[in-house]
């Protein structure tokens, strides 16, 4: 599993940033955990977009796994970031698979919209129901690590590094086997797909669910390391705006990509609403149409030619 | 009865404005295959346009009768302006990329549109009530109705005569169904495609506009007015069928009605119900209700 250089990469650059992390201020740390907790929901859609899928409704994951933690914390008052963790990812990847049967028929813009339908229904749920925190949401008690309470972030920035990692690797595994290399042949041609003798709507399926549980996931680390949930800024059809944004920002051309893009989105995020907080959107927006008109490969790509000029 | 009737007269208000705002997002996605996310921004400038000019004409000591030139003018300004800039722009350079492509081009010119809103009209609301106020209420079966609202109905259902209109009657119509019908065909036989595709957009965008500018003196004009209109007028065209005017007329009216009986009868729903209903039509029907099914094309 760790043979390829993406992996090798991955693996050492988790290890020196968990190192970097104990040395660096709060802020870094900060970003660091957001930037790594959100690139998990960008994975997934990762790799949905290299099979020409694109989910305008993956808040909808993102913010059930966020939710998931929220009511574990407030009802059932488990504090464990790993039964948490679990819990959320879980709840997501039960409904992405149920979900999947539906999806995996569907696909470009359909796709799209029939995902942002699932996601503004749980919007317009969550939004009208007192005891689900309505419009204001809950805040979320900070997670014990095997029973212990850390006194700052730093071990939650560990656990979410590592998790960020391993699934990182898990992906990277999953795109070099057989059933993870039919994205791009589906993309281009279906039919072609299944005369090769595999079936579409079960690669299909797969992935949906993969990055179903992934935005759970993402989104439970998420809650926990803003310490809190709404349902603005976790299920609104902005935010799957947003993490396909940064998919795009990203570009689909490896696993190490969405981490990256991730951290460029939190680092632009902060000084945008430190510089000129009315034009935070106009940043945003521009930024994207400028990577969808003249960086196709999202800043991966810059990554690879810059390296391909080196050597 | 009071309550059947005012259910029915909101539901009836609230169509009309989904169903004139969608029919442009409707009219945009048949003729070029655009899911036009910025069309809540079309919505939204129509809103402010309209709302800034009614205020200031009205300082200025107008007759408040004039509102009404200006929620028009608002929205074709508005329309011409962006639809074209937005058309020549961007979304020419786009039309050989992939449809999804583009839905993600128009959702980046909604964000970048938002903060120019921003930018341009602060972020303090609008109150532009003077059309209202000049047309009074009217008592009817034991209900008191702002006549400005009702107008509204009037105003989409004229709409939705002027495009059934343009479409079946005249030559431009004629053009419009061939290049829906074939976009290929359209060229071979003459027709000036990119100039189709432009007028399109443009008429749509000034569809939007008017939405927002006839909608604004009934509204508080704040920041985030387009983000969900957007979503329901997609819920609309899907309902209906989208790519159909016929489609987004009853779309509108389902959606309309269905919200202003959740809203009076049981308020949680509200939100609810309307994304149910699209999610439903997408699974079982994903051409729309009254769209006649399609083969999938490979």
């Amino acid at each position: 599993m760790l043979r390829d250089n993406t992996s090798k990469v991955v693996f050492i650059g988790g290890i020196l940033i968990i190192a970097f992390g104990f040395f660096a201020p709060n802020w870094i740390v900060n970003q660091l955990m957001f930037g790594f907790s959100r690139a998990l929901a960008i994975l997934g859609l990762l790799v949905l977009w290299r099979t020409g899928l694109v989910s305008f409704g993956h808040a909808f994951y993102f913010g059930l796994g966020a939710y998931t933690v929220a009511i574990l914390d407030i009802q059932l008052g488990v504090t464990d970031v790993f039964l948490r963790l679990f819990g959320g990812a879980c709840l997501a990847g039960v409904a992405g698979f149920f979900v999947g049967f539906i999806m995996r028929n569907y696909r470009d813009i359909f796709f799209a919209m029939l995902n942002t339908a699932i996601s503004m229904v749980l919007y317009g749920i969550i939004v009208k129901t007192e005891s689900l925190g309505s419009t204001d949401g809950f805040a979320i008690s900070l997670p014990t690590i095997f029973g212990v309470a850390p006194e700052t972030k730093y071990p939650l920035f560990v656990v979410i590094t590592v998790i960020a990692m391993v699934s990182a690797l898990l992906v990277n595994f999953y795109l070099k086997t057989t059933v993870g290399r039919l994205t791009t042949p589906i993309r281009d041609n279906e039919i072609r797909v299944e005369y090769l003798g595999f079936s579409v709507a079960h690669a299909i399926h797969l992935k949906y669910t993969m990055s179903a549980i992934l935005a759970g996931g993402a989104g439970a680390l998420m809650a926990m390391s803003l310490g809190q949930v709404d349902p603005d800024s976790m299920i609104n059809w902005t935010v799957s705006g947003e993490l396909v944004f940064i998919t795009i920002l990203s570009g689909p051309g490896n696993v190490i990509a969405p981490f990256i893009g991730s951290l460029v989105f939190e680092v632009l995020r902060t000084y945008a609403f430190e510089l000129a907080p009315h034009l935070w959107q106009l940043i945003v927006g521009g930024t994207f149409l400028t990577i969808i008109f003249f960086l196709p490969g999202g800043i991966w790509s810059l990554i690879v030619k810059f390296g391909r000029n080196k050597s | 009865m009071e309550t059947f009737l005012t259910i029915l007269l909101d539901g009836l208000q609230f169509s009309s404005y989904l169903f004139i705002v969608s029919a442009g997002l409707t009219i945009i996605f048949g003729v070029m295959k655009i899911l036009n996310v910025c069309h809540g921004s079309f919505y939204a400038w129509g809103a402010y346009t309209s709302a800034f000019f009614i205020g200031k004409f009205s300082e200025m000591g107008m007759p408040d009768g004039w509102g009404f030139l200006v929620i028009l003018a608002s929205a074709i300004v508005v329309g011409l302006v962006l639809g074209f800039l937005i058309e020549q722009v961007i979304l020419k350079h786009m039309y050989h990329r992939d449809e999804v492509l583009i839905v993600l081009a128009t959702f980046g010119l909604f964000l970048v549109l938002e903060d120019v809103i921003l930018i341009a009209f602060g972020t303090d609301p609008y109150f532009a009530y003077q059309p209202m106020a000049l047309l009074d209420s009217v008592e009817m079966g034991g209900i008191v109705r702002d006549v400005y609202g009702l107008t509204l109905i009037g105003v989409a259902a004229m709409v939705a005569i002027g495009c059934w209109f343009l479409l079946n009657k005249t030559k431009w119509g004629t053009i419009l169904k061939a290049v829906i019908f074939d976009r290929e065909m359209g060229i071979a036989m003459g027709i000036n495609v990119p100039l189709v595709y432009t007028l399109t957009f443009i008429g749509g965008a000034i569809l939007g506009g008017l939405g927002g500018a006839y909608i604004a003196p009934t509204i508080s004009v704040a920041p985030g007015l387009g983000t969900e209109v957007i979503v329901l007028s997609f819920a609309v065209v899907v309902v209906g069928g989208m790519g159909s005017i016929m489609g987004a007329a009853i779309g509108s009216l389902i959606i309309g009605l269905l919200r202003a009986l959740a809203v009076h009868e049981l308020p949680q729903v509200e939100l609810f119900v309307v994304f149910a209903v699209m999610a439903v039509v997408l699974v079982f029907r994903p051409e729309g209700l009254f769209a006649p099914a399609k083969p999938r094309k490979i």
